[in-house]
């Protein structure tokens, strides 16, 4: 028997049908068509898949479907205001924060629940924030570069995004 | 972390005003990676889309009695068993491609498993889980065999035999011999004459590639009678050829669609989810999405094989390697896959990069009962590497030299001739090492620090190819019947030698341009052009300076243009640009420079144009025997 | 318990391509009528940048800026064959084929400009900001835009290049091993820090210093990139990973990431780098692939620091806390080997 779910997702309303034991994951990405939130192991040991609820960073492989009702569920999909990028999306654009790009939205919210609560950590607080996060390609040192750089913006304000792809960093 | 560039190094070889080559420019593909939306293969989504699971061997090596499908295809939701016989052309090796190597392994398994993992049944269900149900629910009446999982073990003459295609447990290369061969010198000679003998066996592990994404591909029927793929693949169209292959489906009805990949790192090579998701497409005309989860990629996907490898090495009290042997193993699992290719590959890398007078290795590609091995980031260089700089160690501490020293005694330079009997050029481990060492505190000494890839390379012995001994020992099959050791020369072995010189052409150079639009003007290159002929009675290049000049963070961040050199007059093509039936360093006009017009070039040198270059040109500068340790005293060759 | 401190050394070369050649690549380029360029490619991008490097490289080839560029890829049905992202190969064999394809639309491009301006299309150059002038007399100049336009709309052609690059293919002798495996090779040397703790095996990397030869950094941060992160995955393969921690037994293999270790961000070590350039003659603007080299030296160098530090030598991977202890143990303690 499939579920009717509703909640809240990048600021808007959302309703699917759940299937029987579907994870959040999945209902996020074939239910709603959100795909920034990755498959990566669906063993809740990559953050790959992390999502916020209400705030705090969850491994939306582990969550049920259902358990997402009436909650606020927020992925890397909803992290840009329209054309503008938030902080620390710009911060790993300018800091080479990425390289395959699989394990970037994972890390982004992950980082994001954290500058929410913690607006200026220092480096062992963000590496213990992001430390559910796998990255293959980088060796992290450049994600918490860019994360403690998008603390430090000013006003942590969105700021507009490159209109190209192109920019000059450095 | 910081990172410096050492542009003082070399700079008489680049021109550094570039345009748009040198800056720190963003990814192209970064704004679709923080936002979500770089699409990878999972990212394209079917309406009706079936998932496909397999059934695993529980065991190492076991035989199918028998398989039963029937409470799994009864199950809710399940729509396709795949079977063996299902599949147009079941049996393929990756390098068919290239002609290398016989189709060893099934897509499917239909009669004798040989690793635990290999899949035998394929099926196709509505839902991921409704797949998984389905396929607990096979029942499969195994018959266990006995089962070899050591390298050594499996060369033995009582070894089970775990690929019917290759029985005796090994790749059989060039149609004659049971491993790959270097030989260079007479190693045996080089150990008689040496102070020291120096030995060691080193072990690789398997290590999974651990891709953030697992390997996947999505098939589905397109509207033209054709099947799109979008898949992780690493070789778009060697996984096109093995689809079309195993499917028995004309190229032209695939389309392939991949190139944003969630990491790969080797992982993503072997090409087995394409071809099953598009026969699942075709057999039931619904998408179909073959993935791997993180436990099957660990586990069942094929890792960077382990690799065992033994080095002996002849050492004179000083610290000069006179002769080095090397015995190596790649386990290569079940099947090839690629490890053929990689046996061959280290070959062509040994002795590493040093200049050692006497090489010998035999190098094995091993069947064993394991989850067949495929590339991994230095694919056939990093277990070799690994045992080679750990040795160096042993052998400094033996010969009682500092290890870098001992490194930058030993290194290669510009027109050494190498153990696979082309010389060296554009060498840079001598200063990569000086570099480091000023960098890290570790001092080094006066003979070390003045040491240069530039200089003294390709001078006497060291240019030259020696006169080899050989044997014909390991002929396929033989290790079998009479347990002959893995090591070079080993048995009795029926000796001879190839005559000193001995060396067929192939320059190692691109083909030329089909046409002369297609050739790039030499300065807009980025190298420092010859201005000049440069003779036998050229100078030697500076010496790189030490102590080093001031390093930079990041170059060429500037504007750009407005700092431009004048181009240099009279340019010489790079090699890539030059005819490939000529020698790289044989001026031999037009055909090696087909497209320059204008006036007459000046013999073709190498853009960077070092003496060892001139050296490989026949123009070599006058030998200096004896002026240091570095390159001089007995070679331990007969 | 003690920490013990050890330095290591390893350096290494590695080979750029395909061993033995007989890997093609090729690319196209076109012009659209307004003056960009497209470039039309199979190769595949799995973090390592090929989309964007060959994006800078199609652009320094062009003569025109690099926003006038983009690179799609990998598409079968568009993009020409390329033997794929491994080996080391990307940069050098697309790069190459790219720079020909680059060439040959440049050409077209020169000559129809060459057209407008009446001039001899061998007297005009590119400023690289969009403009095409006579050498020599840069307000003679006409924009690669009206270029475009011109050649498409009122020449009747078209602004395109084809470009493959092969390295044929060699053999390799039975007797010898003789053979051509590859044009040319980048370097890597260093110096690994690291402390061992004599009671529990753990060995704790404290600091890199490297020194890394790319030919020429193509885009010095794609070359950070690799470096920091291929040196990241050398200490990943030397201290922890290994899907057989019994081999060549079988058993316990990891299925997952708490069974499978890795290094995780408050394990990365300092590491500073020094980039050295020698281009090599037959590599794109002389650039080699930096992303198999550089993970390569530091197993080696690992091994190295942990017998410098208290004289075990770890002959195999991965160097484990009980490999290291069953190593102090048969010495009948830690030996260090002194300072260096």
């Amino acid at each position: 028997m499939k579920t009717p779910v509703t909640f809240t997702l990048n600021g808007s309303e959302a309703a699917a049908f759940a299937d029987p034991g579907q994870n959040l994951l999945d209902l996020l990405r074939r239910g709603l068509g959100d795909l920034s939130p990755k498959y990566g192991c669906g063993q809740g040991t990559c953050g790959t898949c992390t999502v916020l609820i209400d705030g705090e960073p969850h491994l939306s492989c582990l969550v049920l479907a259902e358990a997402a009702q009436d909650r606020r569920i927020e992925t890397a999909g909803g992290l840009a205001d329209g054309p503008d990028l938030h902080p620390l999306q710009t911060a790993f654009v300018e800091g080479f924060a990425a390289q395959c790009g699989y394990c970037t939205p994972g890390m982004l919210l992950a980082a994001k629940a954290l500058l929410d609560r913690n607006p200026t950590p220092t480096r062992d607080e963000v590496i213990e924030a992001i430390s559910g996060n796998l990255c293959r390609c980088t060796g992290y040192e450049p994600i918490i570069e860019a994360i403690l750089t998008a603390s430090r913006a000013p006003n942590r304000a969105p700021n507009r995004a490159p209109g190209r792809t192109n920019g000059r960093a450095g | 972390m910081a990172m410096e560039f050492r542009k003082d190094l070399f700079a008489d070889e680049r021109d550094d005003n570039l345009n748009e080559i040198g800056r720190p420019h963003i990814r192209q593909d970064i704004l679709g990676h923080v936002t979500g939306r770089s699409p990878f293969y999972d990212d394209h989504l079917f309406d009706g889309l079936l998932h496909m699971r397999c059934v695993r061997s529980p065991h190492h090596h076991a035989r199918v009695r028998s398989v039963d499908s029937t409470a799994a295809e009864r199950m809710p939701g399940v729509v396709r068993v795949i079977r063996p016989s299902d599949i147009p052309v079941n049996m393929n090796t990756l390098l068919a491609l290239l002609n290398f190597g016989r189709d060893d392994e099934p897509l499917l398994t239909p009669e004798k498993v040989a690793y635990k993992g290999e899949p035998i049944l394929a099926i196709l269900a509505t839902t991921e889980r409704a797949a998984r149900d389905a396929v607990a629910q096979v029942t499969v009446d195994w018959e266990e065999l006995p089962h070899v999982l050591d390298v050594e073990e499996a060369l033995s003459p009582d070894a089970p035999m775990v690929n019917a295609t290759y029985p005796n447990n090994t790749f059989d290369y060039h149609d004659r011999y049971d491993h790959q061969k270097l030989r260079f010198g007479n190693v045996e000679a080089g150990f008689a004459d040496a102070d020291h003998i120096v030995e060691g066996e080193y072990q690789m592990s398997p290590i999974e590639q651990a891709p953030m994404e697992t390997c996947g591909a999505i098939a589905a029927p397109e509207t033209n009678d054709r099947f799109v793929c979008y898949t992780s693949t690493q070789a778009l169209f060697f996984s096109v050829a093995v689809a079309a292959k195993q499917t028995a489906l004309p190229s032209s009805r695939l389309h392939f669609i991949g190139g944003t990949v969630g990491g790969g790192f080797g992982g993503k090579v072997d090409s087995h989810h394409e071809p099953l998701a598009i026969l699942g497409a075709l057999l039931t005309g619904r998408p179909v999405k073959y993935q791997w989860d993180r436990a099957e990629e660990m586990q069942v996907g094929a890792p960077r094989g382990a690799e065992r490898w033994r080095i002996k090495d002849g050492v004179m009290r000083d610290g000069r390697i006179v002769a080095r042997e090397f015995t190596g193993f790649f386990d290569a699992g079940a099947y090839t896959r690629l490890s053929s290719y990689a046996v061959q590959k280290c070959t062509g890398h040994i002795p590493g990069p040093y200049t050692i007078p006497n090489i010998a290795s035999n190098v094995y590609c091993v069947f064993t009962n394991r989850t067949p091995s495929t590339a991994m980031r230095g694919f056939g260089i990093t277990g070799v590497d690994f045992a080679i700089e750990c040795h160096m160690d042993k052998v400094a501490e033996q010969a009682g030299v500092d290890p870098i020293e001992l490194r930058i005694l030993n290194a290669y330079r510009d027109g050494d001739m190498k153990a696979h009997r082309r010389a060296a050029k554009n060498c840079a481990l001598i200063e990569s090492c000086q570099v480091v060492a000023d960098k890290a505190g570790w001092a080094l000494g006066a003979e070390a620090r003045a040491a240069s890839s530039l200089r003294e390379g390709g001078i006497g012995w060291r240019a030259e190819i020696p006169e080899t001994v050989i044997d014909r020992a390991g002929e396929i099959g033989e290790r079998k019947q009479t347990g002959l050791a893995p090591e070079p020369f080993a048995g009795a072995a029926r000796r001879e030698t190839v005559p000193a010189g001995t060396a067929s052409e192939h320059p190692a150079t691109g083909a030329v341009p089909q046409r002369e639009d297609m050739v790039i003007e030499a300065e807009r290159l980025g190298f420092k052009v010859a201005t000049g002929t440069p003779g036998p009675t050229a100078p030697p290049p500076v010496p790189p300076a030490t102590p080093p000049g001031v390093p930079v963070p990041y170059p060429n961040t500037g504007s750009g243009t407005s700092a431009r050199t004048a181009p240099s007059p009279g340019p010489s093509l790079p090699a890539a640009m030059r005819s490939t039936s000529a020698p790289p360093s044989q001026p031999s006009g037009a055909s090696a420079q087909p497209d320059r017009p204008g006036p007459a070039a000046p013999p073709a040198v190498e853009p960077p144009a070092p003496a060892g270059d001139q050296a490989q040109a026949g123009a070599r500068p006058p030998r200096r025997p004896g002026v240091s340790r570095f390159i001089s005293g007995p070679r331990g060759r007969r | 318990m003690t920490l013990h401190h050890g330095r290591g050394f390893a350096c290494n070369n590695n080979p750029i391509g395909m061993n033995l050649g007989g890997d093609p690549s090729q690319a196209l380029v076109h012009a659209t009528p307004d003056g960009k360029f497209k470039v039309a490619l199979s190769a595949i991008d799995l973090g390592q940048g090929m989309k964007s490097v060959t994006r800078q490289i199609a652009a320094e080839a062009l003569g025109v800026p690099i926003e006038d560029v983009y690179v799609d890829t990998a598409d079968s049905d568009t993009g020409p064959h390329d033997m794929g992202s491994f080996a080391s190969r990307g940069t050098h064999r697309m790069g190459n084929a790219v720079i020909r394809a680059a060439t040959e639309a440049r050409a077209q491009m020169l000559e129809a400009a060459a057209d407008e301006l009446e001039v001899n299309a061998a007297d005009l150059t590119t400023d690289g900001r969009g403009n095409i002038h006579v050498k020599g007399a840069p307000s003679r100049r006409i924009t690669v835009e009206e270029t475009a336009q011109a050649a498409q709309f009122k020449q009747g052609r078209t602004l395109a290049g084809r470009g493959i690059f092969l390295v044929p293919m060699s053999d390799v002798d039975p007797e010898t091993g003789e053979m051509t495996p590859v044009s040319c090779f980048a370097h890597a040397a260093l110096v690994v820090d690291l402390t061992v703790d004599d009671e529990t095996g753990e060995v704790e990397v404290t600091q890199i210093n490297s020194a890394y030869e790319v030919g020429r950094a193509l885009n010095p941060k794609l070359v950070e990139q690799q470096l920091i992160g291929g040196a990241w995955m050398g200490v990943s393969h030397a201290l922890y990973e290994t899907t057989e921690p019994c081999y060549p037994d079988r058993a316990h293999g990891p299925e997952d990431f708490n069974q499978y270790l890795q290094p995780g961000p408050g394990d990365a070590a300092p590491h500073h780098i020094s980039v050295l350039e020698r281009p090599a003659a037959d590599a794109p603007y002389g650039g080699k692939g930096p992303g198999e080299m550089c993970a390569n030296p530091v197993m080696p160098a690992i091994a190295n620091g942990v017998y410098n530090a208290v004289g075990v030598r770890c002959d195999s991977l991965p160097i484990s806390p009980e490999k290291v202890l069953r190593g102090i143990r048969a010495n009948g303690g830690a030996r260090p080997q002194g300072g260096r």
